[in-house]
């Protein structure tokens, strides 16, 4: 069952605030992943506050410690928009769903991902090294 | 995978993806929920029946992630051995 947008509206906002798009709809993520050209980074934000409390800051570390970035940056918010949770699940392939969640695409193909019990446990600073090593070794 | 082992009556693992090992030499994969007179509550589980080959299941797991096929699922105190971090 979806949380009240007032808890939740803080925990979007530290990521679309590093310029990462977030996908409501099953529309928006069909716009934003049927075009499988080149890198895309989706990130499959949650309310848990142990994981994704982590995995927040870990994306802002990444994007300030390296120039290789993905070309493209999206977010879902896992638990509040069901349906297009569900639809980026679709592109991922075989890789299970778990939020919090991160995932590096390359001309459609999944070529990194961080699944939830690679987060849990662990420092932004331990979990940004993980999004580093993935955008350095296949971003421009 | 850490290889930690951990004791049955600690509850800090909630939220924390685990391994349990079962009498039955099934094995559960998920997150531990919590712990109840009953056994523990898991989410989120896959299980690994006997006769799987083990290492290469839980290598799997570990790449592809936990398939969520039971959405909560209970292991009985008399099956639980042990726990460990996923």
């Amino acid at each position: 069952m979806p949380y009240p947008e007032l808890m939740i509206k803080p925990m979007r906002e530290e990521v679309t605030r590093l310029g990462v798009q977030e996908l409501k709809t099953v529309e928006d993520v069909d716009a934003a992943l049927a075009n499988p050209s080149g890198t895309t980074f989706v990130f499959v934000n949650s309310m848990c506050g142990c994981a994704a409390g982590g995995a927040r800051p870990a994306i802002a570390k990444a994007l300030a410690s390296t120039g290789k970035k993905p070309e493209k940056m999206y977010t879902v918010f896992a638990g509040q928009e069901l349906d297009a949770t569900a639809r980026v699940r679709s592109y991922l392939g075989e890789y299970q769903p778990s939020s919090p969640s991160a995932a590096l695409l390359k001309d459609g193909e999944v070529v990194a991902f961080i699944h939830r019990h690679q987060i849990e446990g662990r420092g932004p600073d331990q979990i940004a090294t993980d999004i580093v090593a993935a955008f350095e070794a296949h971003c421009a | 995978m850490s290889g930690i082992t951990l004791h049955h009556n600690r509850d800090d693992l909630h939220g924390i993806t685990v391994v349990v090992e079962g009498v039955s030499g099934r094995t559960y994969v998920g997150r531990w929920h919590e712990l109840q007179e009953r056994g523990v509550v898991m989410r989120d589980t896959t299980i690994l029946e006997p006769d799987t080959d083990k290492d290469a299941a839980l290598a799997k797991l570990a790449k592809f992630g936990i398939p969520p096929d039971h959405r909560t699922f209970v292991v009985p105190n008399e099956e639980f051995v042990g726990v460990r971090k996923f």
